[in-house]
């Protein structure tokens, strides 16, 4: 009897609760207010394959412990009383991140998807999140695509893009006095588009690429091109490698394996994961130079939310792990500053806006195009001597502010 | 030139330990081995967890992972591939090939995806002096183990009454059968044998080649065409075509990069046109 009277209470409460949300401020959609009752982020990445490691299940984490703190700011006075964490899994293959993104966006109310690596997922997506007019904020792909001719008014992207990349690394270490290039590049549309952001940065900054050879891909042997180095002429002073995963994992060893490095041949990598180090061992890439758009140690600040990070997901963040906990904040203030979840309402929050976050340093959203732009830093890989602790693999050599990291505005771009 | 040609022969290295493995139990048991790379990406990790885990080194890695996979071999043949022989040839195809994938994954569930970190043996940390170049001290290592290898398989194979019966069991198994010899007898450690030679080769790659899951999957597809190229089931030949292979793709990139890949399955339509059976295979191994 006294269970029935409980279980009664229980339904007669829920109803009341049911009752309280359709009454407020979400009901009917309307302008204001929150669509459904809650906000729903979703996290879209490869939860199995090659990105896995570096972003996956614990940007899922990250973005957790976004939602976390802005309860834990806003407290009663949260717009957004209500929010969700989902993930889906999109194995790096576009039509499948397509078909996620449409079920996310429409059977699962979600309000925003983060992160999709891998640059031909990240267009599909934009693409969806144009016809669907909600909002799509892209971590993991570094196509420059996504804020140039393939924009939109719903798309944003989020930490880093090739231009970065290779302005960062081929035009600071070419000033510093390595002015002869010779690049390996993997033979796929990124690998491509990486050829030609290095080699318009080596040159803006008055080096030379002495050659560049295409690399099959996936490829486990690349001595013919470590052997061919030396002959060149002129020699060049760095071999700058715009492999990824496995294949940069390769060619290093091989590096390492012909010493280069003694013959006077540095080595500068396109793009560089802190999960790629782990793989190699600092010792293999010590001296190499590259761009890091946020790095777990670089500040007292950074350190305190790793440690934060480490105790949920159980390791140490990569950038992608930050930049989603950044986006999702970002995207949770914008919508407590609009008071409603309305994605048109949310954008015009977001346009032009210009903040500090853990990742994000001089923070601003540029309206024009939608590209976050912020410091990010040239970075070496520390000799193992100097390794006092796991994962404490960079040394942080200068910082690139914000308004010369990225490229400007696209004009092709048109919101 | 010359240094890039020698390059050739340390990526054949590879090519010629795996095609050697696969021709074997081809030959005896008619049995293409989808799950060969797997294995071979098994040695590497293999190494990988002795030594992360229980600090045992290379040179031990060397000896005991082979073993232990060569008896895994053995199991599975006792198991499984030895009841599926009998039945239409697909069925251990797809065993293989399933048992590939599984292995992949489990290892990937494992360890993820990322690559791990194997460090080269002090030993052979520096680099050799041949004369007319110098050259890591480790793939010099690599190419005299790996035609050592191949050379003792080789002396097994023609010089003992064993590697005779093998040889017998492995070009011509129905007459072997008939002139009395217990093929089946010689089946198991055949098997056994070409897996341990994956793992072997895997323990090998690990110092010098990414470490992850895929691995293995990447380099087979090449390996297969190399022992169609050497012609199936000819030992001879695919030790051969394993080396020329290195060679040919190794100079591809040197002068076509962007052929390099297709070179080896366009070399592999050309020696087919020419020869159907390969370059020492035998007509009568097609019908």
């Amino acid at each position: 009897m006294r269970a029935l009277g409980r279980a009664a209470a229980a339904v007669a409460a829920a109803g009341v609760t049911i009752a309280g949300c359709a009454g407020g401020p979400g009901a009917g959609g309307s302008a204001g207010g929150i669509s459904d009752g809650k906000v729903v982020l979703a996290v879209l990445n490869d939860q199995s394959g090659i990105y896995a490691d570096l972003s996956g299940k614990s940007s899922v984490e990250a973005v957790k412990m976004a939602v976390a703190d802005y309860k834990a700011k806003y407290g009663d006075k949260a717009v957004a009383t209500d929010v969700e964490v989902l993930s889906a899994d999109h194995q790096n293959k576009p039509e499948v991140a397509n078909s996620k993104a449409q079920e996310l966006y429409d059977r699962q109310r979600a309000d925003l998807i983060l992160d999709v690596p891998s640059s031909a997922a990240a267009l599909a997506v934009a693409g969806v999140a144009k016809a669907k007019k909600k909002i799509f904020m892209d971590i993991g792909a570094a196509t420059t695509e996504l804020e140039g001719a393939q924009c939109n008014k719903y798309t944003f992207h989020y930490g880093y893009n090739t231009y970065m990349l290779a302005h960062g690394t081929g035009a600071t270490v070419t000033k510093d006095g390595a002015k002869n290039w010779y690049i390996v590049y993997p033979d796929y549309a990124f690998g491509q588009d990486m050829q030609k952001n290095f080699t318009a940065a080596v040159q803006g900054a008055g080096g030379t690429v002495v050659t560049s050879d295409p690399a099959p891909f996936p490829n486990d042997n690349f001595s013919t091109f470590l052997l061919k180095a030396p002959g060149l002429d002129p020699k060049p002073e760095v071999l700058g490698t715009m492999q990824a995963g496995g294949d940069l994992v390769n060619l290093v060893k091989q590096y390492n394996e012909y010493k280069l490095r003694d013959k006077g041949i540095g080595l500068a990598v396109g793009l560089m994961f802190i999960t790629d180090i782990h793989s190699l061992g600092p010792d293999a890439l010590a001296g190499t130079k590259f761009t890091e758009a946020w790095y777990w140690n670089g500040s007292p600040e950074n350190r305190a939310w790793a440690d934060k990070f480490q105790s949920v997901a159980g390791k140490r963040p990569s950038f992608p792990n930050a930049a989603n906990y950044s986006a999702a904040l970002q995207y949770l203030e914008a919508v407590q500053r609009a008071g409603t979840d309305g994605a048109d309402a949310v954008v015009k929050q977001l346009e032009g806006h210009t903040f500090e976050d853990v990742f994000a340093r001089n923070g601003s959203i540029r309206a024009q195009d939608h590209l976050l732009l912020h410091d990010v830093h040239l970075a070496q890989v520390k000799p193992s001597a100097e390794v006092t602790e796991p994962w404490d693999y960079e040394k942080i050599l200068s910082t690139i502010p914000a308004d010369q990291a990225f490229q400007p505005a696209d004009p092709a771009c048109k919101l | 030139m010359l240094q890039q040609a020698f390059n050739g022969l340390v990526g054949g290295a590879f090519y010629a330990m795996l095609a050697l493995g696969l021709a074997v139990i081809f030959g005896m048991l008619g049995v293409v081995n989808f799950a060969h790379g797997a294995f071979y990406m098994l040695g590497a990790f293999g190494s990988y967890v002795l030594l992360d885990s229980y600090g045992v080194n290379f040179w031990v890695s060397l000896a005991v992972v082979p073993l232990a996979l060569g008896l895994v071999g053995v199991l599975l043949e006792r198991l499984f591939v030895r009841r599926l022989t009998p039945l239409d040839p697909l069925y251990n195809f797809l065993f293989t090939f399933g048992l590939a994938l599984i292995l992949q994954d489990l290892v990937k569930r494992r360890y993820g995806v990322q690559s791990q970190p194997y460090p080269r043996p002090a030993l052979l940390d520096g680099t050799v002096d041949l004369g007319l170049f110098t050259y890591p001290a480790y793939q010099v290592f690599v190419l005299a183990v790996s035609l050592v290898l191949c050379a003792a398989v080789w002396l097994v194979l023609t010089r003992t009454r064993a590697g005779m019966i093998v040889r017998a069991a492995t070009e011509r198994p129905e007459l072997t059968r008939a002139l009395g010899v217990d093929v089946g007898r010689w089946v198991t450690p055949v098997f056994g044998f070409g897996i341990a030679l994956a793992g072997f080769a895997g323990v090998l790659a690990a110092p010098m080649r990414a470490v992850n899951p895929l691995m293995g999957a990447d380099l087979i597809i090449t390996v297969f065409a190399v022992v169609v190229i050497g012609g199936l089931g000819a030992i001879f030949g695919s030790v051969t075509a394993g080396f020329a292979i290195g060679l040919v793709s190794a100079l591809g990139n040197l002068y076509v990069p962007a052929l390099s890949q297709t070179m080896v399955f366009i070399l592999m339509a050309a020696v087919l046109l020419w020869r159907p059976a390969g370059l020492f295979g035998r007509e009568e191994a097609l019908s």
